[in-house]
């Protein structure tokens, strides 16, 4: 009986971990692949270890396009989803404190919005976005891409930060005001220190969508000198590219390392944001 | 009164605090939304290139796309096709992995990891480039294909019954998120209900069709009505992996949308596209909710 269920736990481990490994092959590949000689990489594409193994991809990738590198390319990007995200924490923390902890007029309604844009999927205003940024003229310019998320307008993020808010006892806020404190003091001294689990899971999404984002900037950036790096990613595929995979594996590879990294460190935050956006019902 | 205590009494009056708290939402919910709709509501009505000021066509638009457009059709058919074949299924993935992860072995907490991570990086340009030279003709699906004995050099993206299944493929492996909601939906079933079932004699099938199964249904059904309405505004893999291309086999809605108004400068066009697609989402959402009566197990 015992026997039996050894092996019952053996094959399950083997049956679970050979699956995660097939998963996990096409980045392995990618990954392997950029340390291959870029005219090796599919006559060996059965084969997982370079022979013989080489970084001059790197150095050819990083070198850009059209005298622009990829050291710009990396710099945009940090630039938008440091600034981005910033806008995004600030302004969905004060406006999650006043769902949870205010009375005002009109709460109800701007409660249903804020629900009505959370269900509304950003392609969707693709278009009519362009035309206003266009009137505005922010297009061609990073504005786009940070601005409008210094307004709370992504839903997600509130409502986090607002099932965390409502989280907090009271009490809290009670003893505070018969101290005196304004509620500008209670939000800035009480709820903000406490709500940090919250900010840092805000913060690690709002990093890893503005790293990831490539519509807006395929929409809105003209100017390769400001292209993030999804953008310039794009331009291996490019009919009349001169189709170096080598390199382009091999620039992938380093755009998705910030995400692998806080994918390893932050894990737990991680698994927090994705259990808010999905056991609601 | 002066003024700077006079301001100081309004900022702090009850029920002003909460209004200015909302104030950015209030702003950005009406400059970056609402204003942008609106305009975008009037053009859909007009012809726009964009260069030229818009000129009024009454419904043109609308009647162009339903009855003279082809390619329009086609991306409808596309979209339904992608989203209403990989979430499903990847929802039933996720669904059953979630099942096995759920018994608690030491290694549990790396194999979520290894599951998981696909779907947080499956977003990215990364990701579709290099789905893309997987499924070229000389790339590793094929010399995979050789090694168990199938010799080939298919090119699954310009072939009209495969293309699309290496989006929908791509779609499914990004079942992580998904696993981990199920994983603490599946925690938080009480202990007692599997333990009542097994005094009733139920074996494992039972126990998953009568308790789980049903305690596990709202959370499939939000995930299913968020899921199709992201589907069907797919964009970055069908617009870097395959253009819209065989024959318009994968020619997603948001892509055409974007074609129409940034290739061929058609923005009231698109325009109008937008409002169509806004509408398609209302009514598929009020379909799936009144279908929820039939399936959805609601606790009291």
């Amino acid at each position: 009986m015992k026997a039996k269920k050894r092996t019952g736990t053996i094959i399950y481990h083997i049956f679970v971990c050979g699956f995660g490994l097939l998963m996990l092959y096409p980045l392995f590949w990618m990954f392997m692949s950029s340390f291959k000689e870029t005219n090796t990489i599919f006559t060996t594409a059965r084969s997982l270890i370079p022979d013989p193994f080489t970084a001059e991809n790197y150095a050819n990738g990083w070198e850009g396009f059209a005298g622009v590198s990829f050291a710009t390319f990396f710099k945009n990007s940090l630039f938008v989803s440091i600034l981005g995200p910033i806008g995004t924490l600030a302004s969905s923390a004060c406006v999650a404190f006043g769902f949870a902890r205010c009375q005002f007029r009109g709460k109800k309604i701007l409660f249903a919005a804020m629900l009505a844009s959370m269900m509304l999927p950003g392609q969707i205003l693709m278009v009519p976005q362009y035309l206003w940024y266009e009137k505005l003229g922010w297009v061609g310019s990073f504005a786009p891409l940070i601005v409008p998320f210094c307004f709370a307008i992504q839903g997600f993020f509130v409502y986090l930060m607002m099932n965390f808010i409502q989280g907090i006892p009271r009490e809290l806020d009670e003893a505070a005001k018969i101290d005196g404190c304004s509620y500008y003091g209670i939000f800035g001294r009480i709820i903000l220190p406490l709500m940090s689990p919250a900010l840092i899971t805000g913060a690690i999404f709002s990093f890893m969508w503005r790293w990831d984002d490539f519509m807006s900037a395929l929409l809105y950036i003209d100017d390769p000198n400001k292209y993030p790096v999804s953008l310039a990613l794009k331009l291996f595929c490019d009919p009349g590219s001169s189709s170096d995979y080598g390199a382009m594996f091999a620039m992938a590879t380093l755009s998705i390392i910030p995400i692998v990294l806080i994918f390893i460190f932050f894990q737990k935050y991680l698994a927090d944001g994705i259990a808010t956006s999905g056991l609601k019902g | 009164m002066n003024k700077s205590s006079r301001f100081y009494h309004f900022i702090n009056k009850e029920k002003n605090v909460g209004v200015i708290f909302c104030l950015p939402f209030i702003i950005g919910f009406l400059v970056f939304l609402i204003v942008p709709m609106g305009i975008s509501l009037y053009y859909s009505f007009c012809d726009y290139d964009i260069l030229s000021p818009p000129e009024f066509v009454g419904l043109k638009n609308y009647i162009e796309m339903f009855t003279q457009d082809e390619v329009f059709w086609h991306s409808v058919k596309a979209t339904f096709y992608f989203a209403l074949v990989s979430v499903p299924l990847r929802l039933i993935f996720a669904l059953l992995v979630a099942m096995i992860l759920v018994r608690p072995t030491k290694a549990t907490g790396f194999y979520r990891a290894a599951y998981y991570l696909p779907s947080i990086i499956g977003g990215s340009v990364a990701v579709a480039i290099l789905w893309k030279r997987m499924f070229a003709p000389d790339g590793v699906i094929n010399s995979l294909l050789g090694l168990i004995g199938i010799e080939t050099n298919f090119a699954w993206l310009s072939d009209t019954r495969t293309a699309i299944w290496t989006l929908i493929i791509l779609a499914i492996w990004q079942f992580g998120s998904s696993m981990l909601i199920f994983l603490s939906a599946l925690k938080q079933i009480p202990k007692e209900l599997y333990e009542a079932a097994d005094v009733d004699g139920a074996n494992k099938f039972t126990k998953f069709f009568k308790v789980t199964l049903p305690l596990l249904t709202p959370t499939i059904f939000f995930n299913l009505v968020m899921q199709i309405i992201n589907g069907f505004l797919a964009f970055t893999q069908s617009l870097i992996i395959t253009q819209g291309k065989p024959m318009d086999t994968t020619l997603f809605y948001a892509v055409y949308m974007y074609q129409q108004s940034f290739n061929f400068n058609q923005a009231g066009y698109a325009s109008a596209m937008a409002w169509v697609m806004l509408l398609l989402i209302a009514v598929i959402t009020f379909i799936l909710f009144m279908t929820k009566r039939f399936w959805v197990y609601e606790q009291e």
